[in-house]
């Protein structure tokens, strides 16, 4: 049985249908990414999973327990690490303070070794470790977050676009810390990216959204040479001489 | 030189209470963006309950501050739970005019059952006075400046070192990451409120041996509030420094400038400040994120 099932989940902002019936799967110990342009609603899935937004219609179920509609803190305390969007990081608060407040749902237990963990992952981290998070950089914060999410000893973590707006050698950084945590620390990722390219060679399975439904979804390797993903997500373009391809399917000349 | 210091110790500690119930004010405004306009009348009501318990019941005076203080974080536990959660979402002008009408009822019904005419608080050190050399302090000015100094550290160590006081201070800074922590954040909201009530009680105490406790007392709460603008809204010791500033200010207008100066001298300085800096002595750091 996988860790994570969503089943035809209907999220709404007040009028707005932001997910229309999604279904999907999350295995222990895999990684799973879900891609899709702005506005498909790959953040608001994870929001539904998650608790911070209630589906409408549908079920989510986690470990066997039905966690449709619970609050954040409650699914934190379930073993879901939530990275969200755009290094959330609590700025007045220094970087260790910061990653004991990660692991706010496990009182009375030494850190140390957790801390440690963390830093490994993270040597940048454990050199600014009395800086208040506000001063780190933008990766750094990123990598913070990250950290935070992994203090609580989560089963799955739900990564929101980790790559966004980062430099390409940290997002290559990121990347491989991903693979890594999967297979040293047996947690299970859902990665949310926009960077398909990154999240097609770290994931093994993937789904493709479009305005709130999932189009596609098969093993990564097959995803990466279906066609329409590489025109559309991995900017490949199968373009003969000069781009005869296109001129037969152009329909309009304007 | 002796009246200077004289009107600088009682400055010091009415800005105290001023500085108090502004502390209260700012933890609620930092932790969840509501400006609690009731906060003088957490005061009275402290004040009250502090009254039925040493008075009334007739319990020492150490015992009847602990159990003041565990009454008040329950009372405003209570409040939050009752009054404030149901109004999450709602425009911040509509929970303003809740505050300011929670204000009135507490008074009215502190009336109803306390009655409208001033008490005073039984405490063991009234009337008692210091020498020194042709200076005579008042003992209830002292404690009033020592127990706001002792709150102050007390509440500085829990924000700095409790597990609690972190997760309070994660979630105003960034309140959907601490959820995803799994920091519980309607409870610790609702802790907020509670704290700040007993803050607020505190300095009902601490004022009942000098001013006399009566319902209409919490109207202080507006000067409370210029002084957190004072101080930087936002800011923890601004809020402390912003009451020192008044309530120094106010003694000395009161007795050096014309009739009446004292009363303004409040608004005064906050209109001042307004003009020259408008972020506050301690200007908080922190950006609005939209």
């Amino acid at each position: 049985m996988p860790l994570l099932t969503l089943r035809n989940i209907e999220t709404y902002y007040g009028p707005i249908m932001a997910i229309r019936g999604v279904s999907l799967a999350v295995e222990a110990d895999s990684i799973v990414t879900i891609l899709g342009a702005n506005g498909a609603g790959k953040t608001t899935v994870l929001k539904t999973i998650c608790g911070a937004m209630d589906p409408q219609k549908g079920f989510v179920t986690f470990a066997g327990d039905d966690i449709t509609g619970t609050d954040p803190d409650r699914a934190a305390r379930k073993g879901i690490g939530h990275v969200p969007e755009g290094r959330e990081v609590f700025p007045f608060l220094t970087v260790e303070e910061n990653l004991g407040v990660g692991a706010y749902t496990r009182p009375r237990v030494d850190l140390s070794a957790d801390l440690e963990m963390v830093y490994s992952y993270f040597p940048a981290l454990a050199e600014q470790r009395r800086l208040p998070a506000g001063f780190l950089s933008g990766g750094q914060q990123q990598m913070l977050a990250i950290g935070r999410a992994l203090m609580a000893r989560p089963r799955l973590m739900l990564l929101d676009e980790p790559s966004l707006g980062l430099a390409p050698r940290l997002v290559a950084e990121i990347a491989g810390i991903v693979e890594r945590l999967n297979r040293e620390q047996g947690v299970a990722i859902l990665l949310v990216e926009q960077n398909a390219r990154m999240a097609l060679d770290v994931a093994s399975y993937g789904y493709v959204m479009e305005v709130g439904r999932i189009v596609m979804e098969d093993t990564c390797e097959r995803l990466k040479a279906a066609t329409d993903i590489q025109e559309f997500y991995l900017g490949m373009k199968d373009q003969g001489v000069r781009g005869r391809r296109r001129w037969k399917q152009r329909k309009t000349w304007r | 030189m002796s009246e200077v210091l004289q009107l600088l110790l009682s400055g010091l500690s009415q800005g105290c209470v001023y500085g108090l119930i502004a502390l209260g004010f700012v933890m609620v405004y930092k932790a969840t963006e509501m400006l609690n306009f009731a906060q003088g009348e957490l005061m009275m009501v402290g004040a009250f309950v502090a009254f039925t318990v040493i008075n009334l019941m007739g319990l020492p005076f150490v015992f009847g501050v602990p159990l003041t203080l565990v009454a008040m974080v329950a009372f405003g536990m209570g409040l939050e739970r009752g009054v404030l959660r149901p109004m999450i979402g709602e425009p911040p002008f509509a929970v303003l005019m809740l505050t300011i009408g929670l204000g009135f009822v507490l008074r009215a019904v502190a009336g109803a059952i306390w009655g409208n005419e001033p008490r005073t608080l039984d405490v063991p050190f009234a009337g008692d006075v210091v020498n020194l050399g042709r200076i005579v302090l008042g003992v209830e000015n002292l404690v009033v400046i020592a127990g706001t100094a002792v709150l102050c550290i007390a509440l500085w160590l829990f924000f700095r070192y409790s597990r609690i006081g972190v997760a309070m201070q994660a979630a105003s800074q960034n309140q959907l990451a601490a959820y995803y922590s799994g920091v519980p954040v309607k409870r610790i909201t609702s802790l907020v409120w509670g704290i700040s009530a007993a803050i607020s009680a505190t300095a009902g105490m601490l004022v009942a041996p000098i001013a006399l406790i009566d319902p209409n007392m919490g109207l202080v709460g507006i000067k409370a509030f210029a002084a957190a603008i004072v101080g930087g809204f936002g800011s923890l010791p601004g809020a402390i420094v912003g009451g020192l500033v008044i309530g120094v200010a106010e003694q000395f207008a009161g007795r050096y400038l014309p009739a009446g100066a004292g009363e303004v001298s409040a608004f005064a300085i906050l209109l001042i400040m307004l003009f020259v800096r408008p972020e506050g002595i301690f200007a908080s750091l922190q950006q609005k994120k939209v």
